[in-house]
């Protein structure tokens, strides 16, 4: 945006009208453009439904990129077992759903016949979501005789 | 005060060493102290003896002076105290049978045997229906400060949970198979040569041992629970590179006991630097409270002085009240 007064508040009133939440703002001065523009990066919270109208409201100023960052809580879990010979892309297809994902699975495979190890890790849209898709890769792994090792949630306080 | 012991193994002759040893202070503490009788599972010694002749003999002999069953001892002979440190046994065995006709004749109770877990709720009552305590520091962690600590200075406090790493022979395996990328096998193999393992390791590796300590942890905060209750894995099917790829991840892999709605034992990952994350045989305890955050208790989670020491300051416990 220009470096001049009142332009911060142009681009935070749409996002405040449309019910979003912002939870950063950086303000990088010190970056100016060839323009004489500053960047600023926003983070914030909106429904996934506005998304398209805040950006048609912002359209007066120049939005260079902006990532969609939808699944906030991730858990890593390890499965031990037949993992690939009991239909891999069915264990993940089970787990997914609208708001939650395998988004990494990491596999070890030291012998042809013998069992594999794996590292899955799981992101959801909130924890209620995280344990719900958590607890369907547990009832699938029972099907299929995969032991899981789940982690312990708690930090220590 | 006269004192029963029944159990005269390696925790049991090592209390008696202990308390001779300290006899003095400890007579300062709580008044004159005397041996009623000892009592192994085939022998026992009472009437006059002196128990440092009995030590003797039970280690160069195997047994003691006399054929009169334990049991016997028990109905029969004066005591204020029973000290039961025989073997544990699933689902309780001799040892609670002991408590009970101790409790029943209006003795105090201190015990190492984890036998209680399955009896907890009916000994419990018994002994508050005769005006007696029932002290069971030692089956938990051997010395560390646990079961007083939760029976006293938490009773005021709401437990969100108890987690913890109860089993140091699991816990040896699991860090071995971490440091140095080996087989449970080879591990299991190394920790029976160190005498870290039972030659029959089904006790320790699938969690029985870790989930009886559960069941005495979760009763001692009000959750009436038995060991069926535990939903229970072991350890014996964890693969090297679990290990590995874990700690690409920054976790490692341990078996935790863990009593909140549900009582659970089995391996967790565990973020490195987690409490929860030790290595060795060492024990840990930590305490979830809703007041004030988490509390951690760490130690030697066994050993015969160490079982013991709890023994002693349990007996110490129940007629000192400062």
């Amino acid at each position: 945006m220009e470096d001049k007064p009142g332009q911060l508040i142009r681009v935070l009133e749409p996002i405040s009208k449309l019910g979003g939440n912002i939870i950063g703002i950086i303000h990088q001065r010190g970056k100016k453009t060839p323009l004489n523009r500053v960047p600023v990066e926003i983070t914030l919270s909106i429904d996934s439904k506005k998304v398209q109208e805040l950006m048609e409201k912002l359209n007066q100023f120049l939005v260079r990129s902006f990532d969609e960052i939808r699944l906030l809580e991730s858990a890593n879990l390890i499965l031990i077992g037949h993992i690939i010979h009991t239909d891999l892309s069915d264990t993940v297809t089970k787990i997914d759903s609208s708001d939650a994902e395998c988004v990494e699975l990491i596999v070890s495979m030291p012998k042809l016949s013998g069992k594999s190890t794996a590292m899955l890790t799981i992101a959801a849209k909130n924890d209620d979501a995280l344990e719900k898709a958590i607890d369907r890769l547990k009832d699938i792994c029972r099907t299929k005789n995969i032991e899981v090792i789940e982690p312990i949630y708690e930090e220590f306080v | 005060m006269k004192i029963a012991i029944v159990g005269f193994g390696n925790v049991g002759q090592s209390f008696l060493d202990m308390l001779l040893s300290k006899k003095e202070f400890l007579e300062k503490r709580i008044g004159k102290i005397e041996i009623s009788f000892i009592a192994d599972s085939k022998s026992s010694v009472s009437g006059d003896f002196d128990p440092l002749e009995a030590l003797r003999m039970k280690r160069t002999k195997g047994r003691l002076r006399d054929d009169k069953k334990a049991k016997n001892c028990l109905k029969e002979l004066e005591f204020d105290v029973l000290v039961e440190c025989s073997t544990t046994k699933i689902n309780g065995g001799e040892a609670v049978e002991h408590m009970l006709i101790a409790i029943e004749k209006g003795a105090n109770v201190v015990t190492s045997n984890k036998g209680i877990a399955f009896y907890f709720d009916e000994l419990m009552k018994l002994a508050e229906r005769k005006n007696v305590k029932l002290m069971y520091e030692a089956t938990v962690g051997a010395a560390i400060p646990i079961i007083r600590v939760l029976r006293t200075y938490f009773s005021t406090f709401t437990i969100k949970k108890i987690a913890g790493i109860l089993n140091g022979t699991c816990n040896y395996i699991l860090s071995r198979m971490e440091e140095e990328g080996l087989s449970y096998e080879q591990v299991l193999a190394e920790a029976k040569e160190l005498g870290i393992a039972e030659t029959d390791p089904s006790y320790d590796v699938d969690g029985i041992d870790a989930a009886i300590k559960l069941v005495i942890l979760a009763n001692t905060i009000g959750i009436r629970s038995k060991f069926e209750d535990v939903k229970r894995k072991g350890i014996s099917w964890i693969t090297p590179e679990a290990f590995k790829i874990a700690a690409e991840k920054g976790y490692t892999i341990r078996l935790i006991a863990e009593a909140s709605k549900e009582l659970i034992v089995e391996p967790r990952l565990v973020k490195f630097g987690h409490p929860l994350a030790l290595k060795g045989t060492i024990n840990t305890i930590l305490v979830y409270t809703e007041e004030a955050g988490t509390f951690s208790f760490a130690g030697r989670g066994a050993g015969k002085y160490e079982t013991a020491a709890a023994m002693i300051s349990d007996l110490v416990a129940i007629y000192d009240d400062r």
